[in-house]
């Protein structure tokens, strides 16, 4: 159906990929950097789909669908870790969360 | 139906990096979703319709909406003037346009090219379904667990702990601290 060779597909998935990976490294906002690790799963997903169109497998699409699996599981367990993280610091800049223990546990 | 493709395309990276950098999250999701939809237009068209109706109604629908709801949570004091701020018309100007643009390729799609034409190179549900739970069944139930684990870890992150205040002492609204 597209005559589109499977490089130049692959390479928008890269590019797709790209701009999710400059977002993770840019952004200090945490919901922005999930955000950007949803854009990064989608264009992994991308190319799973292109790959299994172009051999006509249908393995490509149950691959897709992991993946969509572990996406979901992955934002629900981040978005409940980023309102502990509100609740407890009252910001969202991932820097942050500069130490793993508690503040009065380190007073003492 | 290349022009198609490289639409979709276009479209899906230049909302991707607006939602990228855009300083608001409410807006940077809109273009999310865009950037989402366009992708499942590019699943459509190399053949994968089950995964292009996943990815809208799934990724689109479930996530991001999930993503809104925590962004409304978080925005706590300012409701009044970040909801006017959100509803300008401005702000939806470019995502109303990006959105009309595949709106028209599907109608495109959906007129020209009919089912019988395509099916030759597509690869349906059913195949996708037996392949699903005849090779990858073990995987599929790995994914139950992984699913049971999110919701687990979901549930005991999102619990609001309570505050230890002791029995006798009440607390006023003018002490912050809570502590005798």
């Amino acid at each position: 159906m597209v005559t589109v060779s499977m490089e130049v597909q692959i390479l928008f998935a890269g590019l797709f990929f790209l701009i999710g990976l400059i977002g993770f490294l840019v952004r200090r906002n945490i919901i922005f950097m999930l955000m950007s690790i949803e854009i990064m799963l989608n264009s992994a997903a991308l190319v799973f789909v292109i790959a299994g169109s172009h051999w006509m497998q249908a393995d490509g699409q149950v691959m897709f669908i992991f993946i969509l699996t572990v996406s979901a599981a992955e934002v629900s367990v981040g978005l409940a870790l980023i309102l502990q993280m509100y609740h407890h610091y009252k910001t969202l800049d991932a820097d942050a969360l500069k130490k793993l223990l508690d503040s009065d546990v380190t007073e003492k | 139906m290349n022009t198609i493709f490289y639409i979709a395309v276009a479209i899906a990276i230049v909302s991707s990096i607006l939602a990228i950098t855009n300083r608001n999250a409410i807006h940077a999701l809109l273009y999310l979703i865009i950037s989402l939809l366009s992708v499942s237009v590019v699943f459509y068209i190399l053949g994968a319709p089950l995964i292009a109706a996943l990815e809208v109604i799934v990724y689109a629908g479930a996530i991001m909406v999930l993503f809104i709801f925590v962004v409304m949570m978080l925005n706590i004091g300012m409701e009044e003037e970040t909801e006017k701020q959100w509803l300008t018309p401005k702000m939806w100007i470019l995502p109303l346009i990006l959105a009309a643009i595949l709106l028209v390729i599907f109608i495109y799609v959906l007129k020209v090219f009919q089912y019988e034409k395509t099916s030759a190179e597509n690869i349906d549900p059913k195949q996708v379904g037996v392949a699903l739970f005849t090779t990858y069944l073990i995987a599929v139930e790995i994914a139950a667990v992984l699913l049971l684990a999110g919701i687990v870890g979901a549930y005991h992150l999102g619990k609001q702990k309570k505050k230890t205040i002791h029995r006798f002492y009440v607390k006023s609204p003018s002490d912050k601290k809570g502590i005798i």
